[in-house]
């Protein structure tokens, strides 16, 4: 059966449709360039309700396995790939990408000229598209507040002893959770609306997570946060880490196609290193919207010189634009982990070197 | 600061070490100039690219050794010394010229990862170690330095075992002992390949997956991986000789990650500065995995790498070296993005070894941890099947009949993968096929999918949507034909009726992330097309000549290569279509556009209409491009120069006889036979020994001299049907010469004579050969009337070889090469003569008065000699004959012939002065030794045996496995006793060089 690929501007892509594609399924594209790490792509809730092209051609080959999901279900609404391997090679594979994806209802298109696709976002930039068995859908209007639908409702508490961290959830990755149990700390993790459950907590530090869609749907809870941010130490991640520019007076902006992949370099200003990175953002930290605030760019994009972290100039606040956690991605920045619960617990000392 | 810098290339060509590193080679020395550094250059490979003018400023054809690089050094003078691009020989000469104190009393800088890092790396045992202080897991092994050593390792862990001897290219002594009977003759031949004598006996870990990284580190500590890569082949087989994959196909990001991290960790500790290959095997039923091995340099691997990509990695290896770190660095494919990224590859890469076992049917074709390809293949398509495919077909080779299809699996050989398939045809399950090899059951569902879909072809009507699958799969529409049934012609209408054209897509390192500034393309049916033809006044397609293989070398790179530089000069858009992944050809900065493809009528054909080329030069390419001149030109593409009606007058013996007759020109007569029958009969017409050679063969591959009706009857059975016709000759006894000229349709260019020091009967690629040659004037002349006449015959135009045999007085014609020869190279460095050039500027019609050009005056002699890869073919006899048997060649230059000839055999010991060091059959004045016992002496070194019964033949065998030179003709031995009247050698630089040199 035959299935387009509908974008906002007009151009459709044709495909074969899958099994689910009866209903007609709308989203923002966005492609991913990495050439493994497809199902912690789909399960990650930052991709919340986004239609993911991946550009390498063959997708699924080492099948689903139940250790890589970054949480419980597929996140993402639609899927098109040029080919999904239908039975995948892998002594943790469980079941098939199309298994996958049938079992909870995903559609997904193959045959596509995924490279076309891309190409038709990097002219357009990141829009509204649609699965649809016809060529002529008709859009509605988009849904805002992805992070309503991807945050939790109570508070879960992971490990048994160590410092207490609290993992506020704007849509979090399970591996960021492991990243920090395997560094011997507890966990709570707290949904974005229970800030002010916090001061009660008394955490040690807090972890902003990752999330989808847009900061500035965070914009009821940025007083609270900012006071948050000033009694505790505090690291976020993605879009943790642009709330917390948002909460001291910082501003972002959508970017033209986002960054997704495996493979964007950044660089540490401290170090002056430069390492890979895992990356899924649309939107970024204006540079000079940080005049006046305490917030110092700590890392840059090689490619187009856009904020990738920052630092507080006299508490130990820090964040990430990409995603330490890795999975899927290079684990090159799984040091900002150690370096921030180091410096934890070794309160008192400045996160930068000026 | 403007820096002098010392390069070491690689040498000839062997197997091991093929032309990856001419195309690093030269993209280092570019870096280099383009830095501002004046480049000197060290390769005695003079059919490489490198060593032109345009590349290095001055250039050394001088012996690889301590010696002789310490004498350049003095003489040059140089601020610091790049090591890194010229493979295992470059490495360890730096290694040694460290450890000899001469980096140190020259103050030389060496540039890139520090020899102190290179032992690390490269010392079995200082990387063992270092694998433990880094926890990262190795197989069990111990390093021993004798027999007895490696008995109680291998009762310890049990068998098998792999030896692998320390400081060897291409697992040189290296192997499977499978039993302990096997353990003494490999353990034994390993410590003598060592330089060190040092050899790693290591717990087998065979059948786990084969996975390569290559990781670029700068001296700030960066790390990126290129590129990961699978190989089809389990461990077990060198990756040399493995199928490899490109990114890994079978790696959950879990896995990939992991691997890349502890890649990292091992090269940031050994502190590379440069290119890094890192090989790891990982268990097929968990996670646990083993570091294999790393090289600390740019590699074969390191060049597929880069064309995989398209991510230059030997150009950011050089400037890493220079001090840049790699975020300074801009990628020159995107022009936007640096240097410290991580391509993303949107379609997948297959790289099939090129073997040489088609020249050498008695060789063992099983294969293990020592290489034995001589080059290799890559392909590019946006299915595995799609690649799969191309890759074969670019192999140039016929397929041989699988008879006994599970001894290929029981042990692999290079048919496994054909084996697999004619299986698989059978009907024999995938399951078994994989317990056998433990080749992923992902790559052979892969099989599994073009057996399938043949079996379509076979039964079913060819509609639109089978024939679109069937593209997209790979298969040549001259495929489809013979599995459905139909012509080739239908198949090419049906599919033009359908609409299901080959389509062109780039390859941009970024998937196209970005906008990207290539000319990287590749073709595909599975997507649009999103390739614009190039604008250009006059364009222009050169075809390249494939993977490198014996008979066919890098030296036909170079003309490739110097064919597009020169219709560049002339404002000719040139677009380079090939499959050699190791060539300077294939670098998508050499040619204004590059399509990396098989070279094959149906393809080139869509090319030429795509992009609406005005010429195709297929003179360039060895006898890979000739070939196809045919075919092409009955698609009514537009070739250069002369038509194939010309060339098929000059190939087919009867139609060149019958004109040599006219002309009145001598030649050595034989009878053209079309079926085995008919030669049985010819042959009683003549008197033995005859020469039996096959038509359309690339280094006279099946060309033998037979001494008898059964030696005749023997070598006509091993012959197939491509083969004919064939023709005998008369075996004549004489000196054999060969010309390379230009011609222009009525003048020609002739610069110098080539004379060979071997007699005729030996391949003139096996031979030895003097240029400019010592012959009288009488014969020149007579030679090069006889070129006039056969060119004004022909009204030839472009360039030539021409092979005559000279015996008494009378100077025969042998045969006729109208194209590039394998000599090329050598004629134009020696006479500083650019003769590809000039015949591109007749080809292209551009004015050129060849009379006006001056004969070269020579104030040197070089002497080219063959390499033979002995080493890797040890059950294989290297008895010079009429079948070429060298990978490679050298050349060296002196001011006289002994001077040379010293330079060339400047690595073995002087026979007069060391006793014992050369046996002489059937003459004891070297050695009275008896056979056996001079092979196990330590000054045992040089071996002469020109017999040919199967004793002789049976003690070369043997030498060689002693890892003896062996001479099999009189007249080598007596060249390397010529030499040893030069007592000492001068260092020359080639003639040409850009800045007066420093000459003595």
């Amino acid at each position: 059966m035959k299935g387009y690929l509908c974008l906002q501007d007009g151009t459709t892509f044709e495909g074969k449709a899958s099994q689910h594609f009866d209903r007609n399924v709308q989203g923002e594209v966005v492609f991913f360039t990495g050439m493994t790490g497809y199902q912690e792509v789909l399960t990650d809730p930052s991709y919340k309700g986004q239609i993911v092209v991946f550009t390498y051609p063959l997708i699924g080959n080492y099948g689903v396995n139940n250790e890589d999901g970054e949480s419980q279900e597929i996140q993402v609404s639609g899927v098109i790939m040029y080919q999904c391997a239908e039975i995948p090679s892998h002594f943790q594979a469980r079941k098939s990408l199309g298994a996958f994806l049938n079992e909870q209802n995903i559609p997904y298109m193959t045959e596509v000229d995924t490279r076309e696709v891309t190409k038709a976002i990097r002219a357009e930039g990141t829009q509204q598209a649609a699965l649809s068995l016809e060529t002529d859908y008709l859009f509605q209007p988009t849904k805002t507040h992805q992070i309503e639908q991807v945050s939790g409702e109570k508070i879960d508490t992971y490990g048994e002893e160590g410092m207490h961290v609290i993992l506020i959830d704007f849509g979090w990755k399970k591996s960021i959770l492991n990243a920090l149990l395997e560094r011997g700390v507890r966990v709570s993790v707290l949904p974005f609306s229970k800030i002010e459950m916090l001061d009660a907590l008394q955490p040690d530090a807090i972890v902003l997570s990752n999330g989808p869609g847009d900061p500035k749907d965070t914009v009821d809870v940025l007083p609270l946060l900012k006071k948050a941010l000033e009694k505790f130490p505090a690291f976020g991640i993605c879009m943790g880490h642009q709330v917390i520019a948002l909460a001291f007076g910082g501003d972002t902006t959508k970017l033209t196609f986002g960054h997704r992949g495996a493979n964007h370099p950044v660089k540490d200003v401290v170090s002056g290193k430069v390492f890979l990175s895992s990356q899924n953002h649309n939107y970024v930290v204006k540079e000079d919207s940080l005049n006046g605030t305490p917030l110092v760019p700590r890392f840059y994009n090689v490619n187009d010189g856009s904020i990738e972290g920052l630092m507080h100039d006299t508490k130990l606040i820090m964040s990430a634009q990409f995603h330490p956690e890795a999975h899927p991605g290079p684990k090159d920045a799984e040091w900002l982990f150690d370096h921030f619960l180091t410096l934890v617990k070794n309160k008192g000392v400045k996160t930068h070197v000026s | 600061m403007s820096r002098k810098v010392l390069v070491i290339g690689s040498g000839p060509i062997m197997i091991g070490q093929a032309a990856e590193f001419d195309y690093s080679g030269t993209q280092g020395c570019l870096a280099l100039k383009e830095e501002g550094c004046e480049v000197v250059l060290v390769n005695n490979n003079p059919a490489t690219i490198m060593t032109d003018h345009d590349v290095a400023d001055v250039v050394y054809c001088e012996p690889l050794t301590v010696e002789s690089l310490t004498k350049i050094i003095a003489l040059e003078k140089p601020d610091a010394l790049l090591a890194g691009l010229g493979g295992q020989t470059a490495l360890n000469l730096a290694v040694e010229l460290e450890r000899e104190g001469v980096l140190q009393e020259y103050d030389l800088e060496l540039l890139g990862t520090s020899v102190h890092s290179i032992q690390k790396g490269e010392d079995r045992e200082l990387f063992r170690g270092l694998m433990h202080e880094l926890s990262q897991p190795v197989p069990e092994s111990e390093v021993i330095t004798t027999i007895e050593q490696a008995e109680d390792f291998a009762e310890k862990v049990g068998y098998p075992i792999i030896s692998r001897p320390a400081y060897t290219l291409g697992g040189r002594g290296g192997g499977i002992v499978h039993r302990p009977e096997e353990l003494e003759e490999l353990i034994a031949t390993g410590l003598k390949a060592s330089p060190i004598r040092q050899v790693i006996v290591e717990k087998s870990i065979a059948g786990f997956k084969e996975i390569e990284y290559e990781i670029m580190r700068d001296h700030n500590g960066t790390c990126i991986s290129v590129c990961n890569m699978e190989n089809f082949d389990p461990v077990g087989v060198h990756t040399g000789d493995s199928i490899v994959v490109a990114p890994s196909q079978t790696l959950s990001d879990n896995d990939y990650q992991m691997l890349r991290t502890a890649a990292f960790k091992i090269v940031s500790e050994l502190d590379v500065i440069g290119g890094c290959n890192v090989q790891f095997a990982l268990d097929t039923e968990s996670r646990q995995y083993y570091v294999i091995e790393i090289n600390p340099r740019v590699s074969r691997s390191s060049a597929l790498a880069s064309k995989a990509t398209g991510y230059p990695i030997a150009k950011m290896a050089t400037k890493v070296a220079l001090g840049y770190t790699l975020d300074q660095l801009e990628n020159p494919l995107t022009g936007y993005t640096y240097a410290s990224f991580e391509p993303a590859l949107d379609y997948v890469v297959v790289k099939f070894p090129r073997w040489p076992f088609d020249k050498f049917s008695e060789a063992d074709r099983k294969l293990g941890t020592k290489m034995r390809a001589t080059g290799e293949v890559m392909a590019i398509d946006r299915t595995l099947e799609g690649a799969f495919q191309k890759a074969v077909q670019s192999l140039d080779t016929k397929i041989p009949d699988i008879q006994n299809p599970w001894h290929h699996l029981d042990k692999p050989t290079d048919l496994r993968y054909f084996a697999i398939l004619h299986l698989l045809r059978k009907g024999e399950s995938l399951e078994t096929i994989h317990e056998k090899t433990k080749i992923d059951r992902f790559f052979l569902h892969v099989l599994k999918n073009l057996v399938d879909l043949e079996k379509c072809l076979h039964q079913e009507p060819l509609d639109e949507e089978l024939l679109r699958q069937v593209k997209i799969c790979g298969f040549s529409d001259q495929e489809i034909a013979h599995l459905s049934g139909i012509s080739e012609k239908e198949v090419q209408k049906r599919r033009e009726d359908f609409g299901i054209l080959r389509h062109f897509k780039l390859v941009d390192t970024c998937a196209a992330e970005f906008e990207a500034a290539t000319n990287y393309v590749y073709s595909t049916f599975a997507g649009v097309n999103e390739i614009s033809p190039l604008r250009g006044k006059k364009k222009a397609l050169i075809l390249g000549s494939g993977p490198i293989r014996i008979g066919q070398g890098v030296e036909f790179d170079y003309s490739a290569v110097k064919a597009i530089q020169s219709l560049q000069k002339q404002g000719w858009t040139t677009i380079m279509v090939n499959n050699n992944p190791e060539t300077v050809s294939t670098d998508y900065e050499t040619a204004d556009r590059l399509y990396f493809e098989p070279i094959q009528k149906e393809i080139i054909t869509s090319i030429v209409d795509h992009e609406d080329i005005d010429l195709v030069f297929t003179s360039f390419g060895g006898q890979t491009a000739i070939n196809l001149a045919a075919d092409l030109e009955a698609e009514g593409m537009p070739l250069a120069g002369v038509g194939t009606d010309v060339l098929d007058a000059l190939e087919d013996r009867d139609k060149f006889y019958t004109a040599l007759n006219d002309l009145n020109i001598p030649y050595v007569s034989g009878t053209t036979c079309h079926t085995k029958n008919e030669a049985l009969k010819a042959a009683e017409q003549y008197t033995f020994p005859i020469l039996c050679r096959p038509s359309y063969v690339i280094g006279g591959q099946g060309m033998v001299i037979v001494k008898d009706m059964n030696e005749l009857k023997q070598s006509l059975q091993e012959a197939d049907d491509r083969h004919y016709p064939i023709v005998l000759d008369t075996f004549m006894q004489g000196k054999e010469v060969e010309v390379d000229l230009v011609a222009d349709g009525e003048n020609l260019y002739l610069p110098e004579i080539i004379e060979h020091i071997e007699p005729g009967g030996v391949h003139s690629g096996d031979s030895m050969a003097l240029f400019p040659s010592k012959l009288g004037d009488e014969v020149k002349k007579t030679i090069e009337m006889y070129c006039y006449k056969i060119v004004s015959h022909f009204s030839y135009k472009g360039i030539m070889n021409i092979q005559f045999l000279l015996s008494g007085e009378a100077v025969y014609v042998l045969e006729v090469n109208p194209r590039a020869s394998r000599t090329v190279p050598i004629v134009s460095k020696v006479a500083d003569i650019p003769l590809v050039d000039l015949a591109v500027r007749v080809l292209a019609s551009d004015e050129v008065d060849l009379t006006s050009i001056p004969k070269p005056v020579f104030d040197q002699t070089a002497v080219k000699y063959p390499v033979f890869s002995s080493y890797a073919l040890t059950e294989v006899d290297h008895k010079l004959g009429p079948n070429m048997k060298s990978t490679g060649e050298g050349m060296c230059l002196g001011k006289t012939t002994e001077e040379a000839l010293r330079k060339v055999f400047s690595h073995l010991p002087n026979g007069h002065v060391v006793r014992d060091s050369c046996f002489v059959e059937g003459d004891s004045t070297f050695s009275s030794k008896d056979f056996d016992e001079w092979l196990k002496l330590e000054e045992a070194s040089i071996y002469v045996n020109d017999g040919s019964s199967s004793e002789d033949s049976e003690r070369r065998i043997q030498a060689v496995k002693n890892g003896m030179t062996v001479f099999s003709e009189k007249a080598t031995f007596e060249a390397y006793l010529q030499s040893l009247n030069c007592k000492d050698f001068v260092p020359a630089p080639l003639p040409g060089n850009k800045r007066e040199g420093v000459r003595s």
